[in-house]
């Protein structure tokens, strides 16, 4: 019977793992606002240059100079 | 002059009703008869802020704007290829018609302020939260967080889109607070700051509550699972070595409940009795200790193995309800004072000198100088400048009243025309409008009533304390050995707990539903209140009127074009609000020359417009002899000496208030306080029902004693306001609600904010209020079921850890899918 006893041992110290995990995730400030992180991440971040960098391969969308080939 | 055709106005009015739109005779196009909010026929939607553009005057390339700020914002943002905060949702912004006045956040540049908001500071970074209302969508949380591409001083900024506040972090060698405050108000997000800001901490939300939860949880289930042994030790599963082992990993993982979550219970009955009050806690702690020594003495004496997984489990529903029940709003605050609407500083003018003050720092004998659209922060005389001052925040007047230099003008007025410098006779805390806060009535917490709940367990309680020594005396008699057992069991399971679990979900419920039809409550006590409530006091301006529009007619003699806009350029001259209607509803020809404009406070203007000398102003002014009226206001109008007609303007009731007030006047007494005249009376009786009483030019103390009398003569009241000048008797009443416009306004302090044009819904909202209780009744019979089966085996002294296990979560989850379902189904009811 000593198996279940280390079985036991191991499931609760699991258990205690996520115990401290949840309190963690409470103390770091994660159930406070739902909303932006969520959205955050869907943001992409955009080349802010309007130059031209790639030469013949620009694909700067913005990209305002004369000689690039997407003009 | 050509002569117009006179048009008869006499048979089809009566006394109280002017209605021009029932007038028999066939108008010519000329007598036009429109309202002001009426919306213009091709619908052009401004490209930042989705409002109605009134012509296709402002625009940048195809896109309109219904104003020069908006397109101001548009024009920032391309420059700076910020353009994807229009892509990802449509029309984000806020409307900017008024603009914000530029030295408006002056006062950042000082040290002393400064340092009241700055968070956290090093040698090159400082840490600041600003609290900007406009934040609602994932646009504004894009635009912000790339604040850094608009200043490049700004490291990062995190937005907390629950609060509405951004955590800015910034070098503060490369820019300044004020300019981040200017960068921000430019973009359309203004951040509010205001004394309150300073002087105390928004209350955060209570993270013990969840950690008592999470460490019962982990107990409750773990001791659920080492203790299935045990349920099957009677069917011959038991290994005693093994069934030893659980029963003290049982005892102690339920340490962590009885000593750190259930601490919560403890307190709340403590605090009930000190104060002489036996709440509904009392029992449950009563419950919970039982249950605990019963269990150990079990473990201890080897005798069983405890309770130990119905106590946890009981804890952690309870903790689970409380938690539901307690839900905040972030984003709103139900606490807001005068601080909260008065700017954090202001001009002072010291030798000369503009300094920056804050508002604390104002002492008497300073002289202010307060700007174009500024509150007046302290009582004061007026010492320079012409002010037209607008008290509609604190009494509900809508009509700005004009002061000359040397009459006193009161604090929360705010000046419509320019800038006027006072004199301070008070300061800040002892101005009139701000003395009303400190106010005893207003000081001492409202006498609360206690909750039917705790009242139903006292009764509980009793009968449960009952059969405990019924039970005792009975197996004193047949078998003594067996007391301990029996009571100990009939207390454990007679626990109120499912009484207590009804109300907390039901409230926690009820609360969710309320809050899905805008009406957010401050906590579950304002339910049961408002349930009771006997008698609704509404304010007039701003609450049974919209804010904004009014609608505004013509009638007399028929107008050419030409003449209408005569009259439109001479009130254009005016600031007077009738005025400014009357200018947007005539148009104007802006090359119309002006001469002689003359304007008599509380009479009217006059002036030669081409060569037509045009009066606009009462009857007295206007020399007007057949008098007409109305539900409105009305302007009279004379060109060259002739009386021509008059100008009505009537404030737009919101829609369906006739029909509300109807409703309502049949169950509750209903009363009206304006601090506006008594111009819409008539109007105003006929819709509240003969039985109403109404109050005019009611200042804000009045109101407040209006409340109070009602509550000496015990009633429960209701009232329903908006303005700081309610601000008294919301706090006073059984039940304040607010109205907000948007739930970005700030509203005084209450017991609820209600969106505004959810308002005609407050019937639906007092009866689902009032079946919050049936409700709570109706699950506690039920789980009284539980507890009589659980009573026959306790009184026997034969309840077995398997049965209290199986019934405990058996009526817990039970109730709370039953106050599930029936308030749901209540609400679609």
């Amino acid at each position: 019977m000593s198996v279940i006893i280390i079985l036991l041992g191991a499931s609760l110290l699991v258990a205690i793992f996520f115990l401290a995990a949840f309190i963690w995730s409470v103390r770091n400030g994660q159930f406070e606002d739902d909303f932006s992180p969520a959205h955050r991440i869907l943001f992409e971040i955009k080349p802010t240059e309007t130059g031209c960098k790639s030469g013949n391969a620009c694909s700067n969308t913005n990209c305002k100079s004369r000689i690039c080939n997407q003009h | 002059m050509p002569t117009l055709p006179l048009i008869t106005i006499s048979a089809p009015f009566d006394t109280h009703h002017c209605l021009p739109v029932a007038l028999p005779v066939v108008l010519p196009k000329s007598f036009i008869m429109a309202t002001i909010s009426a919306a213009p026929d091709t619908k052009l939607q401004c490209a930042h802020c989705g409002e109605d553009c009134p012509d296709k005057k402002i625009s940048l390339g195809d896109k309109n704007f219904c104003c020069e700020g908006c397109k101001l914002v548009y024009e920032i943002l391309n420059e700076n290829d910020l353009c994807d905060y229009y892509t990802l949702n449509a029309n984000p912004g806020q409307a900017q018609r008024i603009p914000v006045r530029k030295d408006k956040f002056a006062f950042l540049d000082d040290k002393k302020i400064q340092q009241q908001l700055i968070q956290f500071q090093d040698d090159t970074q400082t840490h600041l939260t600003f609290y900007i209302p406009h934040i609602h969508c994932s646009s504004c949380l894009w635009l912000l967080e790339n604040l850094h591409r608009l200043d490049g001083g700004v490291q990062r900024v995190t937005v907390n889109f629950a609060k509405k506040e951004a955590l800015i972090i910034f070098r503060q060698q490369e820019t300044s607070l004020r300019h981040i405050a200017e960068t921000l108000t430019s973009i359309g997000y203004e951040p509010y700051i205001s004394l309150q800001d300073l002087r105390q901490q928004k209350p955060r939300i209570q993270k013990g509550l969840i950690y008592r939860l999470g460490v019962a949880g982990f107990c409750f289930a773990n001791i659920m699972l080492l203790s299935f042994p045990e349920y099957f030790s009677h069917y011959g599963y038991a290994d005693e070595k093994m069934n030893h082992i659980f029963r003290w990993l049982n005892l102690t993982l339920s340490l962590p409940v009885f000593f750190y979550s259930a601490q919560v219970f403890y307190r709340s009955a403590w605090g009930g009795l000190k104060s002489g009050f036996l709440n509904i806690d009392l029992p449950i702690v009563l419950a919970i200790i039982v249950t605990f020594i019963r269990s150990l003495t079990d473990v201890l004496t080897d005798t069983g193995g405890g309770y130990f997984d119905s106590m946890t489990g009981i804890v952690f529903f309870m903790l689970v309800g409380r938690i539901l029940q307690d839900k905040t709003y972030q984003g709103l605050s139900f606490d807001r004072d005068y601080t909260a609407y008065f700017p954090i500083a202001i001009t002072v003018l010291k030798d000369g000198q503009q300094v920056p003050t804050a508002l604390p720092d104002i002492k008497t004998n300073d002289t202010l100088l307060i700007h174009n659209q500024e509150l007046i922060p302290a009582d004061g005389i007026l010492v320079k400048g012409n002010a037209i001052i607008d008290y509609s925040f604190v009494t509900g007047e809508a009509v700005p009243v004009q002061k000359n230099a040397g009459e006193i003008v009161y604090a929360g007025g705010k000046q419509l025309e320019g800038n006027i410098e006072i004199l301070t006779i008070k300061e800040v805390a002892q101005s009139y409008l701000t003395s009303l806060w400190n106010r005893e009535e207003l000081k001492t917490p409202k006498e609360k009533q206690p909750s039917f709940i705790h009242l139903l367990s006292r009764y509980f309680t009793w009968v449960v304390l009952s059969i405990a020594v019924i039970t005792a005396t009975y197996w004193w008699a047949h078998d003594p050995s067996r007391i301990w057992p029996a009571v100990t069991a009939v207390l454990i399971v007679a626990c109120p707990c499912a009484l207590l679990l009804a109300a907390s979900f039901t409230n926690g419920h009820i609360l969710r539903i309320l809050s899905r039809h805008h009406l957010y409550l401050r906590n579950a006590d304002a339910i049961e209140r408002l349930a009771d409530v006997d008698h609704i006091v509404f304010d007039k301006t701003g609450t049974l009127t919209g804010k904004a529009t009014a609608s505004i007619s013509y009638q007399g003699m028929p107008l050419t074009k030409e003449k209408l806009w005569a009259i439109g350029s001479l009130a254009a001259q005016s600031t007077h609000p009738l005025s400014k209607m009357i200018a947007s509803f005539c148009g104007k020809d802006e090359s119309l020359p002006i001469r002689n404009f003359r304007s008599i406070a509380a009479n009217g203007i006059s002036g030669w417009v081409q060569y037509n000398f045009i009066q606009l102003g009462n009857a007295a002014f206007t020399g007007t002899s057949s008098k007409v009226h109305t539900d409105g206001s009305t302007v009279y109008v004379t060109i060259d000496g002739q009386q021509t007609g008059c100008f009505i303007v009537r404030h737009h009731y919101r829609e369906g208030i006739a029909a509300l007030l109807g409703h309502l006047r049949k169950k509750y007494a209903l009363s009206l306080l304006s601090g506006d005249n008594d111009a819409e009376a008539a109007y105003l009786q006929e819709i509240m029902g003969p039985s109403a009483s109404l109050h005019f030019a009611q200042q804000p103390v009045d109101k407040l004693g209006y409340v109070l009398s009602l509550q000496k003569q015990g009633r429960r009241v209701l009232m329903i306001g908006d303005g700081l000048n309610d601000a008294g008797a919301l706090k006073q009443s059984d039940v304040g609600i607010s109205l907000t416009e948007n739930s970005n306004n700030f509203t005084p302090a209450s017991d609820g904010i209600l969106e505004a044009d959810q308002m005609i819904q407050l019937p639906r909202f007092i009866r689902i209020c009032r079946n919050n209780k049936r409700i709570i009744i109706l699950t506690f019979i039920i789980s009284l079921l539980y507890n009589i089966i659980g009573l026959f085996f306790a009184v026997q002294g034969i309840l077995s850890p398997l049965t209290a296990a199986i019934l405990m979560p058996a009526s817990s989850i039970s109730i709370v899918l039953l106050t599930y379902g029936l308030s749901e189904w209540m609400d679609r009811a």
